[in-house]
């Protein structure tokens, strides 16, 4: 059974210890203001902070081996696509041109490109590490209770931990009806060709589904059995009180989404222009 | 119909049901008719039934699904704790009534076992303070008060099911509803959690209704009364004892306990007065003693040995002790059968989170003569099912050999072992793709590549093995949970294996289906199929298999007669299975080897079933 | 007769439908060469939920999957995950009132069913994801409507096959009111 690329990391640290509602608007405190911030200045510490933060919750490098090498392929692969086919980007946001290297057809490099880069680089390091750390640094049980806190209505929150409940329960039903379609000739895996990989997955997609279906009608019969729904609210077994370090954590989640709203006022524009 | 209700007149009728009759939406015809059932409070009763007699329909009569959750017309009067569950909501009558579903995985939602067991709570909107103790006090109920942290994938079947039990006993229930609560179970959990049942009955006085076709099963601890169900309607009413003398269990196609049907096949049947429920405290007659001694020996030296090939089952009669524990002795087989499989030291280790492995098998040394059928038996997670994946490719040797027909299979895909090896799984709903039957055999030729006229060819010969020949042109939805087993069987065998893998092949069938299904595979294995069946059902191995391979831990304890293995008690234990009715009954009766008795009984009830075939 | 499902059950197929949308998208992905972009065959599945389960499961189940696919690997990009709510809310929204789950999956449902695969990817791949990376990432226009143009073309060629024939296998099975009996 192969694990998520990275789950909850059980290895106490200052930000285990938070509440899980004061991570989660960490994390999209991280996540809004760095969508809507393109200071560079900005970004740089935000992704500072990320990777501060990285190292405060004692979650190791090795843990993260993984996930910093696919960000890294997301990164590398995105900044060639943008030079591809945007090579002017920079020119056109930044209003000026300095080329660095002429090259062949359009695709000179210009220090407005490469600044432009600079700063779509440094937003990956900030927002896309962020969630990943409050998934690493909270117990999934406790993913539901937080979004309901921040006032999530509790049957979408539910639904997010009936996803988390039965995915290993998914996977292994998917592996058992492939594996048994696979015998039988019907193969999915890269040896053969599309169009027959796709007819055999339709082949193993439909007991999937159709069990699938079952289960729903059964898991809501005894979700109903057992007072799901009945009332307007429902409280949580799995929450953490509200300390003071919560506070101040959700206070500098507020600052990071205020802080480009800010910004934007003072550079006349979402992005800080050096060559200006 | 009979009432023996054992006196219970001072306590209030919790669960009344009055010529009551239910109709489905999607049906012709009515599930239930005039139905007219009282449980009280402090009762403990069992419901049994063949599958489609209508017993889980009246779960949800009782329970409030219906008509909260399934449509249909209704006649008759139906009162929980003194209320129609149709005009109040499902909530209150679950707060009288708990159900514990047959798939435990369904009703486990949360993602710890404490969180599962506040889940009732938690939709009332208890205060978050006042959970943690409740949770505790239910939980240790229920047996599972040591694993509140645990996650649904580290618990068994039967652990799941105790954190079911929590879930609605964290509510006062004043009933306790299961729902064929032993058919995912092995038998030593399924006896465990009978147990349970009882304990909670005697010490907490709760009133327990279980639906379950194992009727030998549930009749390891008291209960005051069977209710027997088939075609939608009560059939009889009446304490245990009663019914087993009635007779009324095996025309209705419930297996009674073993030893009562040995003792009716040794022709002194047993009387409500002996008190028949249980093996272990039955009181015998000297007369029936005497029966089953003279039955056991005409089966002995009679004609029509037990097993196939006609050679001596087992250690010969009289040679003492019967298969010492840990003894791995090979019957005789047919020497000149070439091997379908042969396992040597085959070990497996996966891993099993960062850093971390386990051993799953080890030292594994076995072989499979082409035409056998023998049965792999162990209790949950003794290693059949990774055994079958190591034959099937699905999980990689970290030591030893598997040769498939003598070649070794190193390096073969799953596909390519595919075809010289069939693999069978538990539910058909895992299989079957294709709405219509030919559709879905022909599936495997037609990704192998195979002519047209090879395909229809091939596609003949297995309808026509598998009984399937009328309803070749039929939509796959409107077959039988067996039909569809069956063609999930001939679909493997359209690619001609040799050897059949068939994973729990009877798991929640009942007694006339499963008979049927393994005549169906005896007859496939007569005419030159090797079959491997995987089980942890010792009676289905007892009467079906020549030889099984008994695992536990991932090791292998036996390879011996299945005879031999049900009568070890020693053997048994360390397999955790769980010894018959039959063991106890050739101890009592002072009978040397109790495999005798066994194979004797095997023989009468093959008979038996052919007989009632005949008939058909 | 048009099947509502009770609020309980939507939850239940938002929940069960992310978790196999993620197991689907994880393990079940077939890579393309441009990057951030593979034939994903849980849309299909997504497709087939919307359709009998309603466009707020659609949309649920959708941005749910995909935010757990993103928050398991190398983190959350909110258009992409927007955008495939929006893909399960437009076929959800286009093919209310179908009586699939009722057996009856005629030609000129399987038409409607192919448009609204093609629209809902349009408006999911062709405007939402873009518009967002251009919008919340401020990425070049001309890259992020290529990734776009190819997730459209890709996704609409299966959702359209294999969700077609799921529908025909599923309405297939299923019996019409009053039609069953015992066959004993």
């Amino acid at each position: 059974m192969s694990t998520p690329v990275l789950g909850y990391i059980d290895r106490p640290g200052p930000l285990h210890a938070l509440s899980g509602v004061s991570k989660l608007v960490l994390a999209l405190g991280v996540v809004l203001g760095a969508m809507i911030g393109f200071d560079v200045r900005y970004l740089a510490v935000v992704a500072a902070g990320s990777i501060a933060l990285w190292g405060l919750s004692r979650v190791r490098l090795r843990d993260l081996a993984l996930v910093l090498w696919l960000i890294a392929i997301f990164a590398t692969l995105n900044n060639i696509g943008i030079f591809l086919f945007a090579p002017g980007y920079g020119t056109e946001l930044f209003g000026t041109r300095h080329v660095l290297v002429a090259g062949p057809w359009h695709w000179d490099v210009t220090a407005e490109q490469l600044f432009y880069q600079l700063t779509v680089t440094l937003k990956y390091v900030a927002v896309l590490p962020s969630v990943l750390l409050f998934v690493a640094t909270t117990r999934p049980p406790e993913f539901a209770s937080s979004l309901a806190r921040i006032g999530v209505p509790y049957r979408f929150a539910y639904a997010i931990s009936l996803a988390l409940r039965y995915i290993p329960d998914v996977q292994r039903e998917f592996r058992t009806i492939s594996l048994a379609q696979q015998a039988r000739g019907l193969d999915i895996s890269r040896a053969v060709g599309l169009r027959t990989r796709a007819r055999n997955l339709g082949s193993t997609l439909m007991p999937l589904l159709m069990g699938t279906f079952d289960r729903i009608e059964s898991i809501s019969a005894a979700m109903e059995l057992r007072g799901f729904g009945r009332g307007p609210g429902r409280t949580w077994l799995v929450r953490r009180a509200l300390r003071p370090p919560d506070v101040l954590v959700m206070l500098a989640a507020g600052l990071l989404v205020a802080a480009p709203i800010v910004l934007l006022g003072v550079n006349g524009g979402r992005f800080w222009n050096p060559f200006g | 119909m009979p009432s023996h209700t054992r006196d219970a007149e001072g306590a209030a009728p919790l669960i009344e049901l009055a010529e009551y009759s239910f109709q489905y939406r999607a049906q012709s015809e009515p599930t239930l008719h005039d139905i007219d059932l009282t449980v009280r409070r402090g009762e403990k009763i069992a419901i049994v039934g063949a599958s489609g007699s209508g017993k889980s329909t009246l779960i949800s009569a009782i329970n409030g699904l219906i008509p909260h959750h399934h449509r249909g017309t209704t006649h008759g009067t139906v009162r929980v704790g003194g209320q129609d569950p149709a005009t109040v909501p499902l909530v209150s009558t679950a707060s009288v009534v708990g159900t514990v579903l047959q798939d435990s995985n369904s009703q486990f939602v949360g993602l710890t076992v404490a969180e599962d067991v506040a889940f009732s709570l938690e939709n009332q909107q208890v205060p978050h303070d006042e959970m943690p103790a409740r949770i505790a006090q239910a939980a240790s109920l229920a047996g599972i008060g040591d694993r509140l942290d645990a996650s649904p994938q580290d618990l068994s079947g039967g652990q799941k099911q105790r954190v079911a039990i929590a879930g609605v006993l964290v509510d006062d229930v004043e009933v306790l509803l299961l729902d064929e609560p032993l058919a995912n179970l092995d038998p030593a959990a399924g006896r465990a959690t009978v147990e349970l049942l009882d304990d909670l009955h005697r010490e907490r006085g709760t009133t327990i209704v279980i639906v379950e076709h194992r009727l030998e099963d549930v009749l390891h601890r008291d209960v005051d009364r069977i209710v027997l169900m088939a075609d939608g309607r009560i059939i009889a009413d009446a304490p245990p004892d009663d019914l087993l003398a009635s007779g009324l269990l095996e025309e209705h196609g419930i297996r009674p306990p073993l030893h009562v049907a040995a003792l009716r096949h040794a022709g002194e049947p047993v009387t409500a007065a002996q008190r028949p429920s249980r093996s272990a405290d039955i009181d015998l007659t000297s007369a029936q003693i005497a029966a089953v001694r003279t039955w056991v020996d005409a089966g002995t030296h009679g004609p029509g040995s037990p097993t196939t090939d006609g050679s001596t089952p087992g250690p010969a009669p009289g040679s003492g002790e019967p298969g010492a524990p840990g003894t791995v002795s090979t019957p005789a087989e047919a020497p000149h059968a070439p091997l379908a499989l042969d396992l040597h030291a085959v070990r497996c280790e996966v891993p099993v989170g960062p850093a971390r492995t386990a051993v799953l098998l080890e030292g594994i040394t076995a072989s499979v003569r082409r035409g056998e059928m023998i049965g792999v038996l162990g209790s949950n997670g003794a290693g059949k099912s990774t055994l079958a994946r190591v034959i099937c490719g699905a999980e990689a040797l970290s030591g030893g050999k598997v040769l498939i027909g003598g070649v070794d299979a190193h390096g073969w895909s799953v596909t390519e072992r595919g075809k010289r090896v069939g693999f069978v799984l538990q539910e058909p709903g895992q299989m079957i793709s294709q709405p219509q039957v030919t559709d879905e055999i022909a599936l495997g030729l037609r990704a192998q590549g195979l002519e047209a006229e090879e395909i229809s060819r091939r596609t003949t010969v297995v309808l026509e093995a598998c009984g399937l020949t009328p309803f070749r042109t039929w939509p796959v939805s409107a077959l039988s949970h067996g039909q569809k087993k069956r063609v999930t069987i001939a679909s493997v065998l359209a690619l001609e294996p040799e050897v059949l893998i068939l994973d729990e092949p009877t798991a929640g069938q009942d007694f006339a289906h499963y008979s049927e299904f393994m005549g169906f595979l005896r007859t496939l294995n007569a005419t030159g199929t090797t079959v491997v069946l995987i089980t942890h059902d010792m009676h289905l191995a007892v009467e079906h298999t020549e030889r099984v391979l008994v695992l536990s831990a991932g090791r292998l304890l036996a390879d011996a007669d299945p005879a031999v293995v049900l009568t070890d008690p020693e053997l048994t234990r360390r397999a955790d299975l769980v010894t018959t009715g039959l063991y106890d009954l050739a101890r009592r009766c002072d009978i040397a080897d109790p495999h005798a008795l066994v194979h004797r009984f095997v023989q009468a009830d093959r008979a038996d079933q052919a007989d009632s075939e005949a008939c058909r | 007769m048009i099947r509502s499902h009770s609020p309980v059950t939507q939850v239940v197929a938002i929940g069960i439908g992310a978790a196999l949308f993620f197991v689907l998208g994880r393990f079940a992905a077939i890579p393309t060469p441009i990057p951030n972009t593979s034939i994903n065959i849980q849309y299909a599945v997504l497709a087939v939920f919307a359709v009998l389960y309603g466009p707020l499961v659609g949309a649920l189940a959708g941005v749910i999957g995909h935010l757990l696919i993103d928050m398991t690997g190398y983190g959350i990009w909110i258009s992409w995950e927007l955008a495939s709510g929006a893909f399960g809310l437009v076929v959800g929204l286009l093919m209310l009132r179908n009586l699939i789950a009722e057996g009856e999956f005629p030609r000129a449902v399987a038409v409607r069913f192919i448009l609204a695969i093609l629209l809902a990817n349009a408006v999911a791949w062709l405007l939402i994801a873009p518009l967002g990376d251009v919008l919340f990432y401020s990425e070049p226009a001309g890259k992020v409507w290529a990734q776009g143009a190819l997730a459209f073309a890709a996704n609409s060629v299966t959702a359209c096959v294999l969700g077609t024939i799921i529908l025909s296998v599923y309405a297939r099975t299923r019996t019409r009111t009053g039609s069953l009996s015992h066959d004993q």
